[in-house]
């Protein structure tokens, strides 16, 4: 074979077209998740015109919710759903940390290794279901055995001596907590596994003892996954609907006692977009959706920058 | 050249001052040597020589791996593959590779694995996809063994027999040129020795220019041997010849044993 | 001591959950008949009846969601694995992972701003839609993580072939990494089915039949809230129906993807 058909050979083939074609329908897609965003910003930003217009960041701290009057005012909602969602991270990080800790430090392999898909299973749940089972279940064993029981040990304080109702801020809150629990506690999870086991076994060596190992090992080495597990969490409760929507009270009302019926952002959306009347109200609804989701992004911001330090990083996809 | 008339013959490359770096890291210093068509050429050194470098700028490989870059000419007979007109693909069909760890395709069974660069070259030809893929498996010697498995899995062979399996993938493209990286560095005595008869068996049709660390294997397959020390070309001769007076110092130090 | 509390807390972890899943299958099942899958909801206050428009309109919703997220999720996943680069790659995760980070009303907020009003009505399509917003970051990161699992070496060995990048892409190094992308696609979907709150902004509920991707649809995950906030205890019943069937699917969704996972890493 000759030099020029050597030449002719190698050369580039005319038209990299499929090459091309193919990257750029590719990148398109890989964009898209920005090309949404950035979308959603707009349109709840635009949507949301008449309502910024009218009320401006006033609107968060106005205390009444009239629709009939056209006052909108979000304070309720933004209480409602802080409340529930502190209360949710307060009963739920404890035990998710103690549960992960169990299946690191303590549970047999096999244990280990049964427990770890039933929690991914349960976490699967919808969150209708659970809201059906707060609804029946959950509110009145809360009602009937436990917050009677609170109202005699604490009843001095404002928080448990209301009247209140059966559907309250603190279903809401346990209600959460239960479906934080799942994701708070397998990255805690992960993040005890991340923990070298040289620096357990020296500590070990030393003759601590479990829980010497978990407190002056584990938990520092994991402190910043930790954290970063928590603000997930309180993200997942920020966010969630259903379940609060079904327990709550959906009282646009503000009282510091727990045992109150309140509202929270997502739930009034929930609630009231499809019947709302007036364009001032849902304007007013998308500034509240536009909120949610701002609050929403900068705790998972948080977060994420935190488990991404300990886990050491972008492998490892966290939902 | 008409098809099938004339047995595929191998060609010769010219390496000229040939560099290659990973980002900052050089691991190829100027290296330029003649590989002669139809022969077996060994590349030796101790462990990050370069020489697996050495043999992935041939084929325009090296540039797959982010942050690479190369400087110097690669000529097939007399043509520049680094010439910005040239299709590195088209380069590998007529260079071809097999690596370190042999790497069947997971999802494709015996046939596919062999016929798939004829098929996403373009055959689709059912009954010339069978004759070639046939001929690659006699020529890489799996055919007896595979012939009534051919729709089996690759990944379920042993480690020698997936090796020659990738052999026969390289080869049913109909190279010019076959690129050897280690490839029995990953497996047992019987199937080196296999993988080296072929070696040798292969020359009548291509050029062939093995990897190895292991200088008998060098010694027992190639006529001509380079030495390579820290990206630079020590010294180049016929096998007999290098490993019987090198010429070279470092070469001598290397082949007796006294360092690496 | 500390054995104790943790092995407490795994208790008290799994006390909940496992409550959950007493209650749906004992009020479930009993209520569980051939009308739930048959028959039309009965007009208010009426008993009987069944939920067949409803589950007709989830596997309709669902579907519309798959067929618009799986497709482009998968894609974008691939463009994150083998095309972006490093920082591309970084940008790309994290812009997903903020998606992912939305909370699912505010998805169906959006759909109803730009769907719903623009068409006039609610409707079937802009529930499909509101659901791919939900999948579309799943999909798009458990790709991009299962095509990692693919060896660099089989993807050198396509390229030394002299196969172009993209067929390489697409014949090799994805078909290597189907299982894995297939589960993870399969988890999405069971992670969607359960989704409510965007469905009532976007399909809202129909009591009757509906076929039409353009008209509203009835779902049972919105039935079940419906029905649940109702005064009636025939509602309250169906509604715990419709949750046991529910989680069934989602259940067997995310058993499929291990089975899926399982059956392609277990053999060879």
């Amino acid at each position: 074979m000759g030099l020029e058909a050597g030449l002719r050979l190698l050369r580039r083939r005319k038209g990299r077209g499929p090459e091309s074609v193919f990257r750029a329908g590719l990148s398109l897609s890989g964009f898209l998740p920005l090309l949404i965003l950035l979308g959603i910003v707009a349109v709840l930003w635009r949507a949301s015109g008449p309502a910024r217009g009218a009320f401006g960041l006033r609107f968060f701290w106005g205390r009444v919710w009239d629709p009939v009057h056209e006052v909108f005012g979000a304070l309720p909602f933004v209480y409602g759903t802080i409340v529930t969602s502190v209360l949710a991270v307060l009963f739920g990080v404890p035990v998710a940390l103690g549960s992960a800790l169990f299946v690191v430090e303590i549970a047999p392999r096999r244990v280990r290794s049964l427990l770890t898909p039933v929690l991914d299973l349960l976490a699967g749940v919808p969150s209708v279901v659970y809201g059906l089972w707060g609804m029946f279940y959950l509110v009145p064993f809360l009602s009937s055995r436990v917050e009677p029981l609170l109202r005699r040990a604490f009843g001095f304080s404002p928080l448990f001596s209301c009247t209140g109702a059966q559907f309250n801020y603190l279903a809401g809150g346990v209600i959460l907590s239960v479906m934080i629990l799942p994701t708070v506690a397998s990255i805690c999870r992960e993040v005890f596994l991340a923990v070298p086991t040289e620096l357990k076994e020296g500590a070990m060596a030393l003759g601590a003892t479990r829980w010497d190992v978990v407190r002056m090992v584990t938990f520092p080495v994991a402190r910043g996954g930790v954290i970063g597990a928590i603000f997930l969490g309180l993200a997942r409760a920020l966010g969630e609907t259903m379940a609060v929507t079904m327990v709550v009270g959906n009282r646009p009302e503000i009282s510091a006692c727990l045992f109150a019926p309140g509202y929270t952002a997502a739930a009034a959306l929930a609630n009231e977009f499809t019947e709302a009347a007036g364009d001032v109200h849902l304007a007013s609804l998308v500034y509240l959706a536009l909120a949610l989701m701002f609050v929403t992004f900068l705790v998972n911001l948080i977060a994420r920058l935190l488990v991404w330090k300990v886990t050491g990083g972008e492998e490892r996809g966290l939902r | 050249m008409r098809e099938g008339e004339n047995p595929p013959l191998g060609r010769a490359i010219k390496v000229e001052s040939l560099s290659a770096w990973f980002g900052e890291l050089q691991a190829l210093k100027g290296v330029s040597l003649y590989i002669e068509a139809n022969q077996v050429t060994a590349i030796i050194g101790p462990s990050g020589c370069g020489k697996s470098t050495f043999v992935r700028c041939l084929n325009r490989m090296h540039e797959e791996v982010p942050g690479a870059r190369v400087e110097g000419r690669v000529f097939l007979d007399g043509l520049d593959i680094y010439d910005p007109e040239v299709d590195p693909m088209e380069v590998r069909r007529v260079i071809g590779m097999v690596f370190q760890r042999p790497n069947p395709f997971p999802n494709m069974s015996i046939f596919d694995n062999v016929a798939a660069g004829l098929r996403l070259g373009g055959v689709r030809n059912r009954r010339v996809l069978e004759e070639e893929v046939e001929k690659a498996l006699r020529m890489a010697g799996l055919w007896d063994e595979v012939k009534d498995r051919l729709h089996e899995r690759g990944s379920l062979l042993s480690g020698g027999q997936q090796q020659r399996l990738c052999i026969a993938r390289a080869l049913a493209v109909k190279p010019e040129v076959l690129l050897l990286d280690e490839p029995a560095s990953a497996l047992d005595p019987a199937s080196t020795l296999k993988i080296e008869d072929l070696v040798r068996e292969m020359k009548k049709d291509l050029t062939v220019v093995i990897v190895t660390h292991n200088m008998q294997q060098a010694a027992r397959v190639s006529d001509y041997t380079a030495f390579l020390l820290d990206g630079e070309l020590v010294e180049y001769a016929p096998t007999k010849e290098l490993f019987t007076r090198p010429k070279e110092r470092r070469t001598e130090d290397y082949i007796t044993g006294r360092f690496g | 001591m500390f054995m104790v509390a943790a092995s407490l807390a795994a208790v008290v972890a799994l006390a909940p959950l496992l409550w959950v899943l007493v209650v749906l299958v004992m009020k479930g099942a009993p209520s569980l008949d051939l009308d739930f899958f048959t028959k039309l909801p009965k007009p208010l206050g009426v008993e009987g009846g069944g939920m067949a428009n409803a589950v007709v309109g989830s596997l309709m919703v669902v579907g519309l969601g798959s067929a618009i997220a799986l497709p482009l999720g998968v894609l974008g996943g691939v463009y994150t694995r083998e095309y972006a680069g490093v920082w591309g790659a970084r940008a790309v995760r994290l812009v997903s992972d903020v998606l992912a980070g939305v909370p699912s009303i505010v998805l169906g907020v959006f759909v109803w701003a730009v769907v719903v009003v623009a068409m006039r009505r609610f409707s079937a399509l802009a529930g499909g839609l509101a659901l791919a917003l939900v999948m579309l970051p799943t999909v798009q990161r458990s790709t991009d993580e299962v095509l990692a699992l693919v060896p660099q070496e089989v993807r050198e060995g396509a390229l030394a072939l002299g196969i172009p990048k993209w067929k390489a892409v697409l014949w090799v190094v994805v078909p290597s990494a189907a299982g894995g992308i297939l589960s993870g696609a399969l988890l999405a979907v069971a992670r969607a089915a359960g989704e409510t709150a965007p469905l009532l902004l976007t399909a809202l509920g129909n009591r009757f039949w509906n076929l039409r991707p353009d008209r509203p649809v009835a779902t049972l995950p919105v039935m079940i809230f419906n029905y649940a906030i109702s005064p009636y205890e025939d509602w309250h019943r169906q509604a715990w129906a419709a949750a046991l069937v529910l989680v069934a699917g989602v259940l067997l969704l995310t058993l499929g993807a291990r089975w899926v996972l399982r059956r392609k890493y277990g053999g060879s």
